[in-house]
């Protein structure tokens, strides 16, 4: 049978394994019927792509991809545009078929005008090829999940094979310029580049935090010398050697003012104008993806007001500084993954609670999609915690792992509240907290989704394809 | 009481929460009372011989790890041949191990010269090869039999030669190369290991006894006082519950 017959077979009983998954409650149906379609025909992903009118775009890179194309996703729907996107973290090649399976008709028609389709890192090179996509945008890279990807480096060197080969004009490689990883890639594309970074040193934490942040030189194998740090490896550096230095931002942030946990303003510079924008996304890591969600629309042929006023209104996935109430209380979620993107939570949260400590719980889990091996946690900056937390509830699957970090990071005992079950780890937390207090909570991705299926039984918060 | 410890590359040889061997080191000490310095040796320096009763090495990623074995045989042999001389102690951990070893031979084909302080050989398969990652558990003869618990992640398959001894025998997990079942190797007070996770929080017999015998090798016979162990050994049977479940 040629393969595009089998195309509606395949969208057939996609659609019925999502329409079954959900019935039997097997999840939120996320990747099943991508993995279903994929089967009947191993063509589909190209097929159905092409079907789209406007092409598709992908983010990738190790923080931020699901905030960054949530925000390309909102401000394209301003536009007037139908995206399809592959929510819900489901970001393996499955998760796309899926994505695209669920925005055809049962004819084979696209329901949609564009696809965004956040990606794995490891992942990019396996889908560029079906895809084709417009526009790249690519985040960062930052030490994470290693015993599931192997090293930065490698993921570095995977992401320059694919650009390599690409002849120029088919596709625009977005990229952050503050991250000398991405970028020694992203500046070597012989076609169109978008490079997106913050230009105001105020926003700058000094110094490299630790030496586990200290990256190299892909050339000289030196240690880049920084004259600003944002946060991680992310700042203005060159090398001494060879010269190799941060690109000009063509998308930049000027006049950055943080506000804790209220999120930042500042002025968004771009060849079309200057606008100023807001957004209630918390922290300088947040900048990089409103950063790249612009620079990607922009590209696209949005209006700069589009894109501010879609800055605006967005509203943070869960997990991704969302707040929770649950009996008079409030709870903010920061999903946390590795040691540079669990900083900047700790750094946002401290700004907020400010001298007056506040309660914390922390949710360590160790399945394969929170990295296997937890050794990461020794690479977080925990001291910043100490003397600064009037309670500290530690739980997951490697919560005493956590409590023995906490210890080495000078936290007192008597502060500290150890209980690997999530569930009564939350009601210890609400108790601990004084009405009107915050409680931070901050889990690895699997401990996250494990919180929401609680949160959801207790009617707190929405399932996930009800978004 | 003073302990003198040597962090050699801390920017270059860190990948696996390393630093976190350092802390254990340095607060378990000085939980007892006892001064501890840490000085930071890094690429183009020499350790002055004989400064130091303790010394560390972590793992690198592969440019790293190049960059590092040239500068250990260069610049910092004097001073490590040296501490093995009068019983200073030196931990490395993965990469770090590798490098103490006679050679490393990579998935390409090319060789580092280690320095030979470890009677052992490491070779890389080949890029198609399964690299060795998971929970580990290890029990030692050196700490009475007792067990280690930590995470591997190596593409390197580690053999001992005549002159070293494994650290342990592998109880769930691969180890040196996932054949033989032993892990890491011992000779005089050189340890290497496989074992991260990072090693030396969760395993508090293992950081005692190098303490112990880095402290004998200046100050003579000691007795280390005993401290609360309660988050460790929780940590540790965690660990050991979590390398035999399968999810
Ligand atoms: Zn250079």
């Amino acid at each position: 049978m040629p393969s595009t017959l089998r195309l509606a077979p395949a969208v057939i009983l996609g659609k019925a394994t999502a329409v079954a998954s959900r019935a039997l409650r097997l999840g939120g149906g996320t990747t099943m019927p991508g993995r279903v379609a994929r089967a009947v025909a191993p063509d589909i992903t190209r097929q159905l792509a092409a079907r789209l009118p406007q092409g598709c775009v992908v983010v990738t890179g190790t923080n931020g991809k699901t905030t960054t194309s949530r925000l390309i996703h909102h401000i394209l729907q301003l536009a007037g545009l139908r995206p399809v996107h592959n929510r819900a973290g489901a970001n393996l090649a499955a998760g796309i078929v899926t994505a695209l399976v669920q925005h055809t008709d049962w004819r084979g028609r696209a329901r949609g005008d564009i696809g965004i389709f956040e990606v794995d890192e490891a992942t990019l090179p396996a889908v560029w090829d079906p895809l084709q996509p417009r526009a790249v945008v690519l985040t960062n890279l930052f030490r994470d999940q290693l015993d599931r990807y192997g090293e930065i480096d490698i993921v570095a060197g995977r992401w320059r094979a694919v650009l390599d080969g690409r002849p120029p004009g088919e596709t625009v490689v977005i990229f952050n310029a503050d991250d000398p990883l991405v970028s020694d890639v992203g500046a070597k594309f012989a076609g169109t580049t978008v490079p997106f970074g913050i230009a105001d040193a105020s926003c700058g934490a000094g110094t490299l935090e630790h030496a586990a942040d200290a990256r190299y030189c892909y050339r000289c194998g030196v240690a880049y010398e920084y004259t600003v740090v944002y946060f991680g490896h992310m700042g203005d550096y060159r090398c001494p050697q060879c010269g190799t230095h941060r690109p000009q931002p063509l998308i930049a942030a000027e006049h950055v003012e943080l506000a804790g946990l209220q999120g930042s303003g500042f002025a968004l510079r771009t060849p079309a104008g200057t606008a100023q924008v807001r957004t209630v996304l918390p922290g300088v890591y947040n900048i990089h993806n409103v950063l790249a969600a612009a620079a990607c629309c922009l590209q696209l042929g949005v209006p700069l007001q589009t894109v501010a006023r879609g800055v605006e209104t967005f509203a943070p996935a869960f997990g991704r500084a969302e707040r929770v109430r649950a009996d008079g209380r409030e709870a903010v979620l920061l999903l946390t993954k590795n040691p540079a993107g669990f900083n900047e939570v700790l750094r946002t949260v401290m700004r907020a609670t400010g001298p007056a400590a506040g309660v914390v719980l922390i949710a360590i889990n160790d399945l394969t999609a929170d990295g296997r091996d937890i050794s990461w946690l020794w690479d977080v900056d925990f001291e910043m915690l100490a003397g600064h937390v009037r309670s500290l509830v530690v739980s997951g699957i490697r919560a005493d792992d956590m409590a023995l970090r906490l210890k080495h990071a000078g936290v007192s005992s008597t502060v500290m509240t150890i209980d690997g079950n999530l569930s009564r780890a939350w009601d210890a937390a609400l108790q601990a907290a004084r009405n009107g207090e915050p409680v931070y909570v901050l889990p690895t991705y699997t401990a996250m989704l494990q919180l929401r299926k609680i949160l959801q039984q207790r009617g707190l918060v929405k399932g996930f394809w009800e978004e | 009481m003073d302990l003198r410890i040597c962090h050699l590359y801390p920017d270059l040889l860190n990948l696996y929460g390393d630093r976190g061997n350092l802390m254990a080191l340095a607060h378990r000490a000085q939980w007892r009372g006892i001064d501890v310095h840490v000085e930071e040796s890094r690429l183009g320096v020499s350790p002055a011989p004989g400064a130091h009763d303790l010394y560390f090495m972590g793992g690198g990623e592969d440019r790293q790890q190049v960059l590092a074995a040239a500068d250990l045989r260069e610049r910092k042999r004097e001073a490590l041949t040296d501490a093995v001389a009068r019983g200073a102690v030196v931990l490395a951990v993965c990469g770090g191990y590798q490098l103490l070893g006679h050679y490393y031979r990579s998935a390409e084909g090319e060789e580092l010269i280690g320095l030979g302080l470890l009677d052992v050989t490491t070779e890389h398969p080949g890029p198609q090869s399964k690299r060795l990652v998971g929970n580990i558990v290890v029990r030692s003869p050196w700490l009475g039999g007792r067990t280690l618990v930590g995470f591997e992640n190596h593409g390197g398959r580690t053999r001992l030669g005549p002159n070293a001894r494994p650290l342990g025998t592998v109880v769930t997990g691969f180890g040196n190369n996932g054949e033989d079942r032993t892990e890491g190797a011992v000779s005089r007070n050189v340890y290497g290991t496989y074992l991260h996770g990072p090693l030396l929080p969760k395993n508090p017999a293992l950081t005692d006894h190098l303490l112990t015998l880095a402290l004998r090798s200046r100050h003579g016979p000691i007795a280390l006082a005993s401290l609360d162990d309660r988050l460790e050994l929780a940590a540790h049977s965690a660990a050991l519950v979590r390398a035999t479940s399968r999810t």
